[in-house]
């Protein structure tokens, strides 16, 4: 069985920046996951979504979970990644005062996010936006 | 240590989850930075922040975080509150600079983490 969720997320909107990932936090529970495995998922897809609002126009996420694993895709639209590998490394970042006066914007997101997950993979192309897929097993 | 006792240690007012102080806490981690909070993996930790909004119990709630004290007199909006109650966060007030309240805790026996 597998069980579906998607989440619309605008740009800029800090106010509702995290719910995707509350709602994901809630069904993982109710589902018995280890709460260790919940955590690397809900910390990925939270700074994931994060991204989405500190940088997108906006995004949307489709979270996928079965007994196996659970997948996690964000695509958005927005003004992409130029350099994946400069932004993959810790520290770089490209994000505005107003990002950076909510906590963020430290350039380790995208590290953080590879580092919690079993998979990862991210496309980009400037000016149409950005691909994340995160996978994170069950047992493992 | 109890989250009460944290509570006591610093001076603080409990102003979200006062059903919740005999919670136990043993590490502590100071920072503004949300990025920086989210690397974190131990659990049973408090965090000392003087970052009051939103995303600061969002990221509380991600890292399966039960207690924040907020420094430098920084207070706590009721969007905070009510995000920190549907999640179990105990929020604590406290009048002083996040250097005072980390050693006041430390020199109560709350761990660092690294």
């Amino acid at each position: 069985m597998t069980m579906h969720f998607d989440y619309k997320i605008e740009g800029g909107d800090f106010t509702r920046a995290g719910y995707a990932s509350s709602q994901v936090k809630r069904s993982l529970k109710q589902l018995n996951v280890d709460p260790k495995v919940i955590k690397r998922v809900v910390v990925a897809l939270y700074e994931a979504e994060v991204n989405i609002v500190a940088h997108a126009y906006h995004g949307n996420i489709h979270v996928e979970i079965n007994t196996e694993k659970i997948n996690m895709t964000l695509i958005d639209e927005g003004p992409g990644i130029a350099n994946i590998e400069q932004a993959m490394q810790m520290g770089f970042s490209t994000a505005t005062p107003e990002v950076r006066e909510m906590g963020f914007g430290a350039g380790m997101g995208l590290p953080n996010i590879k580092n919690n997950s079993d998979e990862f993979r991210i496309e980009s192309e400037v000016g149409v936006g950005t691909k994340l897929n995160i996978v994170v097993y069950i047992n493992k | 240590m109890k989250v009460k006792d944290v509570a006591a240690y610093v001076g603080g007012t409990v102003v979200c989850g006062s059903e919740q102080l005999e919670k136990d806490v043993e590490y502590a981690f100071a920072s503004d930075l949300m990025s920086d909070v989210l690397t974190i993996q131990k659990d049973n930790l408090v965090l000392l922040t003087g970052l009051a909004n939103v995303q600061t119990i969002r990221t509380a709630e991600m890292s399966d975080i039960s207690c924040i004290v907020f420094v430098r007199n920084k207070k706590v909006s009721p969007d905070m509150i009510k995000l920190g109650k549907e999640n179990g966060i105990v929020m604590i007030e406290c009048p002083y600079s996040m250097f005072k309240t980390s050693g006041m805790l430390y020199s109560s026996g709350l761990k660092p983490i690294y």
